[in-house]
């Protein structure tokens, strides 16, 4: 399946405003919901929740996108939305508040920068990650 | 400090840094920059043609958007611009190539000459315009 980037971009920014009520309540439960929805994204584009209220309200509004870009990217930076968040949560629900917040603010670094800028962090991460799992295990 | 003004802070304090981040990351985005290197060794295991004018070398990845961009760039370049190769291939089946090629990021877009050797270099997306400029400069050399 294929998305209109401008979903993705809309997910983002209501990611974003749900992370910053995360930092400004401290409430692992709205960690937790933010997780849950990560991890939906993340298992099929298809019932991301945020990309369901595009299609329903928001799309219908718009002109036909330009051009469709792939999920595969998009599902890949919703699961390392959900690796953070999923810190993050267990760090509010267990009271190392610390880790809630740090966590949840590089989350909002990323979803902020995907809103605005549209540049997927996670996505960037990719390759990355890949080179030095790779390195590793030469030197290993 | 209160728990919530806390929040708030960090919250403010990260939506600056991605802001910063964004601006720096929009101004840098798909310039295509001088560049040097490149072990022709290296390059010919990634299909690049010794004595082809210009090859435009992609590295790409499955989880990357704008890779499609620069595909659709430097494949209508290399099919308009005569002695312009277009090739390109996934970081992630080359990573001893994308480490010896500073490829950190996909796109990259390597300009390669027909000695072999890299001589630009665009991270992100490059537009249509920077491309031609790049591949205007190696033929100007070459001639």
């Amino acid at each position: 399946m294929t998305l209109d980037p401008r979903g993705a971009r809309f997910s983002a920014a209501i990611t974003s405003v749900v992370l910053v009520l995360v930092l400004v309540t401290g409430s692992g439960w709205l960690a937790l919901a933010q997780t849950v929805v990560f991890a939906i994204g993340a298992a099929s584009a298809r019932y991301a929740p945020y990309g369901m209220l595009f299609r329903r309200f928001v799309a219908p509004r718009l002109e036909p996108p330009a051009e469709r870009e792939a999920a595969e990217p998009v599902r890949f930076s919703q699961g390392v939305g959900f690796a953070f968040l999923a810190v993050a949560t267990v760090g509010y629900l267990t009271g190392t508040t610390a880790v809630g917040v740090v966590a949840t603010a590089f989350a909002l670094v990323a979803a902020f920068l995907n809103a605005a800028f549209g540049f997927c962090v996670g996505c960037e991460l990719y390759l990355l990650g890949r080179r030095l799992a790779h390195t590793n295990r030469r030197t290993s | 400090m209160h728990p919530s003004l806390t929040g708030l802070v960090v919250a403010v304090v990260a939506i600056a840094v991605a802001t910063g981040c964004g601006l720096v990351w929009r101004a840098r985005e798909g310039r295509v920059r001088p560049a040097s290197g490149g072990c022709a060794e290296t390059l010919a295991g990634l299909g690049v043609e010794a004595g082809a004018p210009v090859t435009l070398l992609q590295f790409s990845s499955l989880y990357c958007a704008p890779c499609r961009v620069a595909r659709a760039v430097c494949a209508d370049v290399a099919a308009t611009v005569p002695g312009v190769r277009y090739v390109e291939v996934d970081a992630d089946r080359h990573l001893d190539a994308a480490r010896e090629l500073h490829v950190w990021r996909t796109p990259t877009v390597l300009v390669v000459d027909a000695r072999g050797r890299v001589v630009g270099r665009a991270v992100g997306a490059p537009s249509r315009e920077h491309v031609l400029a790049a591949v205007a400069e190696v033929g100007s050399v070459l001639s």
